[in-house]
């Protein structure tokens, strides 16, 4: 297919796919920062486990809290790819 | 790809139009199921009250009734470790939120969209608690309470400003962004292997739809009740 066949509304759709996917790409700090919440929650729970379960809690809070930035980046793909700002 | 079919979005069911307003209005999917879990949680509600009011201190408690006694004592043991004296003023607001979007999370299960996936439902939702913080800022702490928006130093007025009002932003976004996710990648799977999906989207359905339905609505009261309890914890 020529370049010419592409309209500019085809343009903007790829680009909109293409800038949901670089979106995304911010799923990739909050998993990290989860990943270290539960390393630490499993280091604190070796050490007393007698706090199992308030220690579980606060984990499951911090990382749900620490999940916001990615799923900003998730709102913002949705919205490139469903809501179509760019027309 | 990008069409408006997919079967994760919101669909209108019904379109209809008020004199004198130009737009379109429509009864989304989002309604049915938020009035479906609605009826769902009055009829719970009233079978347990009829049944409740007609026994006797005597008799032996029946299996509803253990039940919805155990939900009561585990939700006012939630607000009661967070708002300590303060619980009896917040406690009916806090479970009602978290019973319903416990069965509106779970809604998935049963072929709904689920209505916390629709960012209108979690926005009012984060406005109210908005309004809760707000409102109860302002009676707690009478004029300080606009005051604090200048400390420590009054040119982090501003920033201040920002995270008062990212607060009902966040929390609407985080839990429709959690729900929306898992409708999104569980309505790809069905379209994607439509005939195979059986058997592992039950799996997935219960990551997406149980544990992260029952830790969001868990995290929404949470840090709804953190908020409050900010603004009316004495010092």
């Amino acid at each position: 297919m020529e370049m010419s066949n592409i309209s500019g509304q085809d343009y903007v759709n790829a680009m909109s796919a293409l800038g949901a996917g670089i979106a995304m790409i911010a799923g990739l700090g909050p998993g990290i920062g989860q990943g270290i919440a539960a390393s630490k929650a499993c280091e604190a729970v070796g050490r007393n486990p007698g706090a199992k379960s308030a220690v579980t809690s606060t984990m499951l809070l911090g990382q749900a809290v620490a999940e916001t930035t990615g799923l900003y980046g998730f709102a913002v793909a949705i919205i490139l790819m469903f809501v179509k700002p760019f027309k | 790809m990008v069409a408006g079919d997919s079967s994760f979005l919101i669909k209108p069911l019904y379109n209809f139009r008020i004199p004198g307003i130009d737009y379109d209005f429509a009864i989304t999917t989002t309604h049915v199921a938020m009035l479906l879990v609605t009826l769902t949680l009055l009829t719970i509600a009233i079978v347990a009250r009829i049944k409740i009011s007609k026994v006797k201190p005597t008799d032996k408690p029946g299996a509803l009734q253990n039940v919805v006694e155990l939900a009561i004592d585990m939700l006012s043991s939630m607000v009661d470790g967070i708002m300590g004296k303060n619980t009896k003023r917040f406690v009916n607001y806090l479970s009602t939120l978290f019973i319903f979007l416990i069965v509106s999370n779970l809604a998935g299960l049963f072929g709904l969209r689920p209505p916390t996936a629709d960012y209108g439902v979690t926005l009012a939702l984060g406005l109210i608690t908005f309004i809760l913080i707000q409102f109860n800022g302002i009676r707690k702490n009478k004029l300080s309470h606009f005051t604090a928006l200048f400390q420590p130093v009054w040119f982090l007025f501003p920033i201040n400003l920002i995270g008062e009002v990212a607060t009902p932003i966040s929390l609407s976004l985080r839990l429709f962004g959690n729900v929306m996710s898992g409708t999104v990648l569980l309505g790809l799977i069905y379209d994607l292997l439509n005939p195979y999906t059986l058997g592992y989207g039950a799996a997935l359905h219960f990551y997406f739809d149980v544990f992260s339905g029952c830790i969001q609505a868990y995290v929404f009261c949470m840090l709804t009740m953190v908020f409050i309890n900010d603004k009316i914890a004495d010092e």
